[in-house]
């Protein structure tokens, strides 16, 4: 399966998949419209200090800890993909309490809220690794302990 | 100086605040500090005085609400002292320093290659359709036997003097590691090995990391001999002795004691953190007969099974030095144009020393053919080889290959800002520091010039076929290929070709 | 074909159902659960008072889960008897069901002291199943005055599914204050502070001594008049069924890491456990949702012949009153960190070198990090735990790790 990895080495830190990520999910079809004057909520976020950066997003897990502590069961697999009914949910956050990455936060509605790969917004493909000027966020199939 | 600029800044960033959308990657992105974010205003401001018009921040706005603009606020016209030498002025009245630039010669002088035109086949000779029919773009370079002879037993002597073999008649040339950084270098190295043709260490030795890519590799040897040991000379596919170059001819090179970080030093093999100075000339090499020496040297010590090239800049008397070359020994003579790129020159020199390429080649090749030496060596040009066009032009001006370095860099992301010499390559390329290195992705870079490449070489099968030609061995020195075009009698001569019409 | 039997339908008995199914796609399964709902997670109940969900969708795996997974369900059923000699458990309907391989989803029941004069309440609920929260939601009115006694999370999470239903909602606790069992004193009066900003009446130190119709006396000596009275002292596991069977017990049904109890061909899994705290370092109840879940999955796939392990077991939760949250997790030992506010706060306890336990109370953004420190058993030497302690991030693990979490499938 396809899913979004992170070359640490090639980060710059510019943080564009961020504002990518908020503009794929966003439903506008003008970044500026989208995101202009507005706090942006990716569900992407660039870590780091003044040397090191990378982005963490889901990593949609082989045995996903979010998706068995999830109470109302709206976090699912779908083809892989860790996807969560946003009707579902009743923002209780225990997946923010248990996902060991911190790729899971609440949207704007109370609802939680997380990288679906883009797979259902019109970006159709992971916005963070299309607009990454320096490939350091791919999609891409590995296998699984390959680094 | 205290108080007053004299001047205002060269560029200005404009900036559509209605499409701005407080990203700030223009702020993190530019290691000039030109973009600052204002939290008490939200909003980005910028200092103009420190833009070098490298349009990082331009490419990464994702919503294009910069652009950088040349400053419309001039001197009062003056068609004798124009605003760059005004600035000039200025700029050596404050600092009492030698002007320094980087990349190639900016001025408006001839540029002989848009003044040719290539022929093509119509009627009485046919053209070739490169998709449908063999055409051939690998070149061997080396010295050629003149004829053809047998043994005592009547048998072909093939023995040939070693041959640098490429699959199309183009290289990626000198560029130091220290001038550029490792991920360049990188990026350089894979893309040679991937396309079957050659890039270069320049003088600054070979990183041990690159050894792998050594059967693409040209190992330089320079004044300063930085980095240069056995295994380093048997690491290459050729080895270059650097004499001068384009950018800075009669001039050695400076890489500032700043880039000299650890694996530079290593490289190198000189202390980090000191300068590394290449002594305007070879300190062993006053005349072709030390060329020879040298030439000779670096032979035995590889056992003879490698190309020498020798590299000289074009300057006015070309035509004898080459010839000088020619009987060194030598295999290859580069020879690099007036308009070739630097990290870093005097101002003065790089915009005033030196000849075009295209008269320094024509003027070359003749002068061989002439000697009857023509085949004891190959030529490769360089010096602002800018397209596909520029390489069949040189090929048929008597080019065996061409070198390119400015075309490769920008491939690379390059936007010709020339200013490489701060160090501040906000492209990753001409700079040291790890934030900035780590910009230029070999992945991406490789592909880049791997893409580069392939597209040059597709457009150089199509000219050929057009001329009805099916191997860069037909069309080498085949001037009639060329006219000229708004070209005085002189500079036809010198090129060996009629004027377009005739 | 092997047949399996679980005894309970919530979390614990369908994540049981998806462990077997992981492994075995042919072997019978027959569940039975006294809920006459389909499977629904018991924490949404309060969500449901609140209008955050509904019946439809509260169902956890859909409901059709049954059927995809080839489920023979009987609702509305219960165990009366575990025979596990013959293999084969009883039913209310008469029914004996043989197995070959049983899981234990018993869950827990509330648990209430003797009030005295309880049964002159009319309007008397707990709070643990949807069926409850369906009466209660009957019974309330706009004008009625609800007493919930005990201020722990299901308590308060079910005044707060009250607030705008009822006319009014006190709750009272013995404890000095709210959620006790998850906050300490200095967290706590901020929670305090911001359920009675949102209309809730606290009767903290004061709990009720006997009841008399309407009206509650307590033991400070006020009193209180209430038209629907809610008990949420707490729960019990439902161990009966396999002690009586001659299965370990203590508080909880006894179970090893693959969720095995004493008995051969018998698992139990969800909050009628007991099973070992990783950030204790004994056993004790874990009874949470997302342990039953765990529980459950570990317990079918060994069921059905793997070798799964429930080892990273502790106490979590993650719950939310009038837009402000809180995470707790693990153990409090000694703590290492303490970051007060106005609105909120954040503890972290560590013992031996590792992390054992934290509140947050507020800023709740990427906990997952904190807990994962504890399941893990992280040593906190090999992790900048300094910074982590500041904000949780990945940037403390070091390059190995990022490289191995981010580059590589998980």
């Amino acid at each position: 399966m396809k899913r979004v990895y992170v070359n640490e080495e090639w980060c710059l830190g510019c943080h564009l998949c961020e504002f990518n990520c908020a503009f794929a999910n966003s439903g506008e079809s003008d970044m500026v419209k989208a995101l202009k004057g507005k706090p942006i909520r990716p569900r992407i976020r660039v870590e780091g200090d003044d040397r090191i950066t990378y982005a963490v997003s889901c990593r949609h897990c082989l045995d996903p800890l979010c998706i068995r502590s999830c109470i109302s069961g709206a976090l699912h697999k779908e083809d892989g993909v860790v996807c969560i009914d946003r009707e579902k949910c009743v923002g209780c956050l225990t997946c923010v309490l248990v996902c060991p990455y911190g790729a899971v936060q609440p949207g704007p509605d109370g609802a939680a809220m997380k990288c679906e790969l883009c797979l259902k917004n019109a970006c159709g493909e992971p916005a963070c690794a299309a607009g990454c000027p320096n490939r350091a966020i791919v999609y891409e199939e590995r296998e699984e302990g390959q680094a | 100086m205290p108080g007053i600029d004299y001047f205002y800044p060269e560029f200005e960033v404009v900036r559509r605040d209605e499409r701005c959308i407080r990203c700030r990657v223009c702020e993190r992105q530019c290691a000039n500090e030109v973009h600052r974010y204002d939290p008490e205003r939200d909003m980005l401001i910028s200092d103009e005085a420190k833009c070098v018009n490298c349009q990082r921040c331009v490419s990464l706005c994702p919503t294009r609400a910069l652009k950088i603009v040349r400053s419309d606020c001039r001197l009062r016209e003056n068609a004798n002292w124009d605003g760059d030498t005004i600035r000039e002025v200025y700029k050596q009245a404050a600092s009492g320093g030698v002007l320094l630039s980087s990349m190639g010669n900016p001025k408006p002088l001839p540029v002989y290659w848009d003044k040719l035109l290539i022929n093509a086949s119509q009627v009485t000779n046919p053209s070739i359709d490169p998709l449908r029919e063999p055409m051939e773009t690998k070149v061997f370079l080396g010295k050629k036997p003149d004829r053809m002879t047998r043994d005592a037993g009547g048998k072909l002597v093939t023995d040939l003097t070693p041959q640098l073999e490429l699959s199309m008649p183009v290289m990626f040339s000198a560029m130091s590691y220290g001038s550029i950084s490792y991920n360049a270098h990188a990026s350089l190295a894979r893309a040679a090995t991937e396309m079957g043709v050659c890039y270069n260490t320049g003088e600054g030795g070979l990183h041990e990391d690159f050894y792998k890519y050594g059967p693409n590799t040209i190992v330089q040897v320079a004044s300063g001999r930085f980095g240069v040991h056995e295994d380093y000379l048997e690491a290459g596919a050729a080895i270059e002795i650097k004499m001068g170059q384009g950018a800075k001819p009669g001039i050695g090179g400076h890489l500032p004691g700043a880039k000299v970080g650890p694996d530079v030093s290593r490289t190198r093999m000189i202390p980090e953190g000191s300068d590394a100075i290449s002594p305007a000339p070879h300190h062993d090499i006053y005349s072709i007969e030390d060329l020879r020496q040298l030439v000779w040297s670096l032979k035995e010590a590889t056992g003879h099974r490698k190309p020498v090239i020798v590299k000289v800049a074009a300057v006015h008397n070309i035509a004898a030095i080459a010839s000088g070359i020619a009987r060194s020994g030598a295999d290859i003579i580069a020879i690099d144009g007036f308009r070739g790129g630097t990290g870093a020159a005097p101002t003065r020199i790089r915009d005033h020393v030196g000849i075009p390429i295209e008269l320094a080649l024509a003027s070359v090749d003749q002068r061989l053919r002439d000697e009857g030496i023509r085949n004891n060596v190959s030529l490769v040009v360089g010096g602002s080889i800018r397209s596909s066009a520029d390489v069949v032009k040189a090929v048929a001006l008597g080019a065996d290959a061409c070198y390119i370095a400015t075309a490769a860099v920008l491939a690379l992301g390059c936007h010709l800002c020339r200013t490489c010499q701060s160090g501040r390559c906000n492209w990753g390329i001409a700079t040291q520091r790890p934030d900035l290195t780590k910009r230029l992705n070999p992945d991406i870079g490789s592909q880049r010039l791997v893409n580069l490449l392939t597209a040059w070489k597709r457009e150089i099968m199509e000219l050929m076929g057009g001329m009805g030609i099916n191997s860069i061995e037909a069309l080498r020195g085949n001037r009639l290929m060329l006219r000229g075009v708004g070209l005085n009698e002189t500079e036809l001569r010198i090129l060996g070709i009629s004027h377009a019409g005739e | 074909m092997k047949k399996y039997l679980i005894i309970g339908g919530s979390i614990a008995g369908v994540s049981c159902v998806e462990g077997i199914r992981s492994r075995d796609k042919e072997g019978e399964i027959t569940l039975v659960t006294s809920e006459p709902f389909s499977n629904y997670g018991r924490p949404l109940i309060s969500y449901y008072l609140e209008g955050k969900t509904d019946v439809k969708r509260m169902s956890w795996r859909g409901e059709d889960f049954y059927e995809r997974n080839r489920v023979d369900v009987r609702h509305a059923v219960t165990a009366e008897k575990l025979e596990p000699e013959a293999k084969r458990v009883l039913l209310s309907t008469g029914e004996a069901l043989p197995y070959d391989a049983l899981c234990l989803c018993l869950g827990s029941h509330p648990f209430s002291p003797r009030f005295e004069g309880v049964e002159t309440v009319e309007n008397r609920f707990f709070f643990t199943t949807l069926s409850d929260a369906l009466a209660l939601e009957k019974t309330v009115t706009k004008t009625s005055r609800v007493l919930v006694v005990g201020a722990g999370f299901i308590g308060l999470k079910c005044a707060e599914g009250l607030r705008d239903r009822a006319g009014s909602v006190t709750v009272c606790d013995l404890a000095e204050h709210a959620m006790s069992a998850n906050l300490d004193a200095d967290c706590a009066p901020i929670l305090e502070k911001h359920l009675e900003a949102n209309g809730l009446r606290l009767m903290l130190g004061d709990t009720v001594e006997r009841f008399e119709g309407q009206t509650a006396h307590m033991k400070s000596g006020q009193t209180v008049g209430f038209d629907v009275l809610v008990i949420a002292i707490g729960t019990r596991p439902n161990v009966s069924l396999l002690a009586e069977a001659g299965g370990g017990v203590n508080k909880g049904i006894l179970v090893g890491e693959g969720m095995e109890t004493s008995l051969p061909g018998i698992w139990a899994a969800g909050d009628c456990t007991e099973s070992m705290d990783v950030s204790a370092g004994a056993t004790g109840l874990l009874a949470v949702l997302p342990n039953a879940s765990l529980q459950g999955f570990c317990a079918g796939v060994n069921m059905a012949g793997g070798s799964e392990r429930f080892d990273k077991g502790i106490k979590m939760n993650s719950i939310g009153f009038f837009g402000l949250h809180i995470m707790s997790a693990g153990t409090y030992t000694e703590p290492v960190y303490t970051e007060l506010t106005d609105t909120g706060c954040k503890k972290l306890f560590a013992k031996d070198g590792v992390l054992t336990g934290f509140i947050l109370l507020g800023d709740t953004a990427r906990a997952g990090i904190y807990t994962s420190l504890i399941r893990e058993r992280t040593p906190l030497e090999t992790i900048d735990f300094e910074a982590v302690k500041k904000e949780p991030s990945l940037l403390p693990f070091g390059q190995d790790y990022r490289a191995k979490k981010l580059g590589g499938a998980v």
